[in-house]
């Protein structure tokens, strides 16, 4: 691993039953950068994803963080490397029976090690970096869409990890909104230095965040093209890549 | 700067200058795995300390992220000063940012569960929410009893592919629990009733007190508490589920009418499989006192089986089953209200499955003495 790779895929392959869903996958992400992996519905982005954080085992293949070898380290060390990262569900996930302030200071309470009174202070300080100060005491269900994707980003960033995973951030969300969240994305990276790795088909989103990018594809079922994303749009060989940052359907 | 006073420790040094000017030296890393020792060491070293002016100096911070500004913002709060009586000093570019993201005068947010609301208010919103639960179910059973119309009417609207599946699920994966539970309450009556019936010579009749308790009540209120826990909260919970992931409103905009679509073929194959099991229960029962009768009591089988069909009536049959119907109703609409009632998220799930099974055997058992109340005016 490079010194400045913080995560680094080797040769992944993902199999359901006797479905090959994912092949060969390789790359690595750098200390600070915000990584993009784009690719239309179905080609495995969310699959690769929750590989990448350790909620599943590959059939083949090893995924490091931060050497640690995720599917193989002992459980110490694993959960040191849960630690590290912070993640941000799809569908947000926050828990449904407590309020937003309650699911930012989970774990904060669990692992940060600060006294009760000082765990308001910090819920205080994560809810007013993703703008939702005034929501602290509402549940889930009282939120829109947008709240929620800010509130789940706050408990992701609780810890202040050094590896962030945003699994589609900006999907569903009015163009204002995502937008604010891509802002947000761009200042918690370059603020606290926080690498990031965005799992997401949204090109505004992604030309507005994304240093590299790779892009999986359903029928290969791996990785058909790597690079800046302008690149990706502009100057890549193959011809499916470029429609996709271009946003043209392929030919009738 | 003068220094007069100043205990020191890894995390800060403290100085005060005569002027009442309170210093705190931070070094090394002010950030998440440091912040809880350093907030607990500054709060003892500065108890009882009421300076006029705080300065902070960050000149030795190697790395500051917001829990680290928080420390100092808790710092300001704990000495009862505000932001304009604090001075940061040899601050980095870095620092400030980090330290843009606090907002000093801000009140702190609640974390804990929210707050219960007074009597009055309590009492007022019970209330409401109580006559709301009323006015949909009655908004519930009439749009029930316009579907069973529109079924009546158009009898190629009813999804029987669909009650065949809820009968299965309902009536056939209950039979080895609706069986042993009531083979095992059958030895039970038996055993116990024998206890005193011997005393009087009359075993036989342990026959007809099994049969007579099993086939007008136990049986049919033995089966429903079990359909009720098994199916009645499958029901609420499929339903709940559905409701929360919008699903019913899709059957709605597609032009079906929910409880056609969901609550009938329920109801329909409760009201089918529930008397079945019931009568399933009473034979298991019955089954369960022959043992007793011919391996306690010395009975003979045939005297058994002959004392029990002695003693009941086609009147005691058709009057549990007639309960088990009405039970089965209670059960599956029980189940499908609470799942259209439900709101919020997965809690909401459970609430709904734990409600109607709550709800269907209070139902079950008040139901049980009307009954009981009617036939003594019989």
């Amino acid at each position: 691993m490079n010194a400045k790779d913080v995560v680094r895929v080797e040769n992944l392959g993902v199999a359901y039953q006797h479905e090959v869903v994912l092949k060969d996958i390789s790359f690595s992400v750098r200390e600070n950068e915000i990584f993009i992996i784009v690719g239309g519905s179905g080609s495995g982005k969310t699959t690769l994803m929750r590989h990448m954080v350790g909620l599943e085992i590959p059939a083949a293949g090893r995924v490091y963080i931060r050497e640690t070898d995720i599917a193989d380290a002992p459980e110490e060390r694993f959960y040191r490397s849960l630690k590290q990262i912070g993640v941000l569900f799809q569908g947000s996930a926050l828990l449904g029976s407590m309020t937003v302030a309650e699911n930012v200071a989970l774990p904060i309470t669990e692992y940060a090690n600060l006294p009760e009174s000082a765990v308001a202070s910090i819920v205080q300080i994560k809810l007013s970096m993703v703008g939702l100060e005034c929501y602290a005491n509402h549940l889930p269900s009282e939120i829109s869409g947008g709240m929620k994707k800010r509130a789940g980003l706050a408990r992701a960033l609780a810890l202040n990890p050094d590896i962030l995973f945003l699994d589609e951030p900006s999907a569903g969300l009015d163009p204002v909104t995502a937008a604010e969240i891509d802002n947000l994305i761009l200042h918690i990276n370059q603020s606290l230095g926080t690498t990031i790795i965005i799992v997401t088909h949204d090109l505004d989103s992604i030309f507005a965040l994304g240093q590299r990018a790779i892009m999986l594809d359903k029928s290969s079922k791996g990785i058909i093209a790597h690079g800046t994303p302008d690149n990706l749009r502009n100057h890549d060989p193959n011809p499916v890549v470029r429609r996709f940052f271009s946003r043209k359907p392929p030919a009738a | 700067m003068n220094p007069v006073s100043g205990p020191q420790n890894a995390y800060f040094d403290i100085r005060e200058d005569a002027e009442g000017t309170l210093t705190v030296f931070f070094r090394g890393n002010l950030d998440m795995p440091n912040a809880g020792t350093c907030l607990r060491r500054l709060s003892k070293a500065l108890k009882a300390r009421t300076p006029q002016r705080l300065a902070v100096d960050l000149g030795r911070v190697t790395r500051m992220d917001d829990y680290g500004a928080m420390v100092i913002m808790r710092l300001v709060h704990q000495l009862g000063l505000t932001r304009d009586r604090l001075e940061l000093k040899n601050t980095s570019e870095d620092h400030r940012k980090t330290l843009s993201l606090i907002d000093f005068g801000q009140p702190e947010c609640d974390i804990g569960p929210r707050k219960s609301q007074n009597f009055i208010v309590q009492l007022g919103e019970s209330t409401i929410s109580a006559l709301r639960g009323a006015a949909f179910f009655t908004e519930f059973i009439g749009a029930m009893v316009y579907s069973a119309l529109r079924v009546a009417k158009r009898p190629g609207s009813f999804r029987i592919n669909d009650a065949i599946v809820h009968m299965k699920t309902t009536g056939v994966d209950a039979l080895p629990v609706v069986g042993l539970i009531s083979l095992l309450l059958g030895l039970i009556i038996a055993f116990m009733s024998s206890l005193q019936l011997s005393q009087f010579g009359a075993n036989l009749y342990v026959a007809s007190l099994v049969g007579l308790a099993m086939v007008s009540e136990l049986g049919p209120i033995m089966t429903a508490i079990i359909v009720s826990g098994r199916s009645g909260s499958a029901y609420a919970a499929e339903i709940s589920t559905m409701k929360i992931t919008e699903e019913i409103d899709a059957l709605s905009v597609m032009g079906f009418d929910p409880n056609l679509f969901l609550v009938m073929p329920r109801m329909i194959a409760a009201m089918v499989v529930v008397p079945l099991l019931t009568v399933f229960a009473s034979l298991f029962a019955i089954a369960g006192g022959l043992v007793i009768g011919v391996t306690v009591l010395n009975l003979s089988p045939d005297a058994y089986i002959g004392q029990t069909i002695d003693s009941l009536t086609l009147f005691e049959l058709m009057w549990g089953l007639s309960k088990s119907v009405i039970f089965a109703i209670i059960i599956a609409l029980t189940g499908c209200l609470r799942g259209f009632q439900a709101r919020g998220g997965a809690s909401a799930v459970g609430n709904a499955a734990t409600s109607a099974v709550v709800t269907s055997i209070f139902l079950i058992i008040l139901f049980d003495s009307i009954f009981a109340v009617i036939r003594s005016f019989w």
